[in-house]
């Protein structure tokens, strides 16, 4: 089984991990609706495959301050991800699980966020447990980890972690929302044999 | 007033006074300038890993810091710089997640400054400033007219190096 890199990808792998994109979106989306007590539609998840170094801009401007929630997995599965959500969708998510208006400064108190490192844990755990149920691998993700700060400077860290291994990296966009969308991101970052795990999980030849 | 130059991420690039190199959120990412004093020719490299060897798919120079700041010293002395009168700043190397442990997410930034600053003693560059490390990202900009590096972070002051 030779190595895998996102930089050989052809159609068949990008459709199973749209698949997995898919799955993984729509039950984090779930959960955040049980989460909020709120009725909560969904978009088909867009799956994007691009250059490592074009992530720092790929969600808004590099300069732009987003939220970044970032959890290491370990078990059959070895790696990290990652979710982000811009600043005015982070808010919002915080004031319909608080039931209170942010500060209006934007910024985030202690409280608002760990309410966000919450939210995160949930969609990035949901997202996870689809991915273990989908491919019948245990998968243990870490505590939540959460930074504020410019889009570039947090998606510097997937960019790296895809860049030790390639070019290329794989950016999953969700929209969600009842009254409102929101736009979310994740980010899957497996280790190298975690790849090969994943796809022969369900059957698909290297 | 000069022009705004941007560098993206792996990326490099020289100017002259009054122009301005420019990248705009650096988090593990590390920044580094070189600048002749004399002839106001200044470059700056935005690298994404320290060591290319370490790689099997390297042909990116800019992304690395051993060939990338190797490719930025040919490219100033190119464009007109000294090489004895060449000074160097660097900026970035943030730990973005304090995750435990040992994993790259943890120390890359780290490991960024440390081969800046050996492959700057091997090519007898001196680093005269710094800015490295703790857990914020940081937009920087080069002023090709003094040298001058200058550093933004989110919710802090303006910072010159």
């Amino acid at each position: 089984m030779g190595e895998f890199t996102l930089d050989a990808v052809n159609e068949m792998y990008m459709d199973v991990l749209r698949e997995i994109g898919n799955i993984g979106a729509g039950n984090a989306t779930t959960a955040i609706a049980k989460m909020l007590d709120m009725k909560i539609d969904m978009k088909v998840p867009k799956v994007e495959l691009m250059d490592a170094s074009q992530l720092g801009s790929a969600i808004c401007p590099e300069d732009e301050t987003i939220v970044g929630i970032f959890l290491e997995v370990t078990n059959d599965i070895t790696g990290s991800m990652m979710f982000l959500l811009k600043m005015d969708a982070a808010h919002y998510l915080v004031e319909k699980l608080m039931g209170m208006m942010v500060s209006p400064d934007g910024s985030f108190s202690e409280m608002e966020l760990s309410a966000m490192k919450e939210i995160g844990n949930i969609i990035a755990g949901s997202y996870l447990s689809a991915l273990s149920n989908l491919t019948n691998l245990t998968i243990l993700p870490s505590v939540p980890y959460i930074s504020v700060d410019m889009a570039a400077a947090i998606l510097s860290v997937p960019a790296i972690q895809f860049g030790q291994y390639g070019d290329n990296a794989l950016l999953i966009e969700t929209e969600f929302g009842d009254d409102v969308m929101i736009d979310g991101y994740f980010i899957l970052m497996p280790e190298q044999d975690s790849y090969a795990k994943i796809l022969a999980s369900l059957g698909i030849q290297m | 007033m000069g022009t705004v130059i941007k560098v993206g991420m792996a990326d490099l690039k020289t100017a002259n006074a009054p122009d301005i190199l420019t990248t705009l959120g650096l988090g593990s990412c590390i920044g580094l300038t070189m600048y002749d004093p004399v002839t106001k020719i200044g470059g700056l490299v935005h690298y994404m890993l320290p060591d290319s060897t370490k790689l099997k798919n390297n042909n990116n120079i800019a992304k690395f810091g051993d060939t990338g700041i190797r490719e930025l010293l040919k490219q100033v002395l190119a464009a007109g710089a000294s090489q004895r009168r060449l000074v160097s700043k660097i900026a970035g190397g943030a730990c973005m997640f304090q995750v435990s442990g040992t994993s790259t997410v943890g120390n890359v930034g780290a490991r960024n400054a440390e081969a800046a600053k050996e492959i700057l003693k091997e090519l007898r560059i001196p680093l005269i400033a710094e800015d490295t490390g703790l857990n914020y990202g940081r937009t920087v900009e080069l002023d090709c007219s003094n040298g001058d590096y200058i550093i933004k972070a989110v919710g802090k002051t303006i910072k010159v190096i």
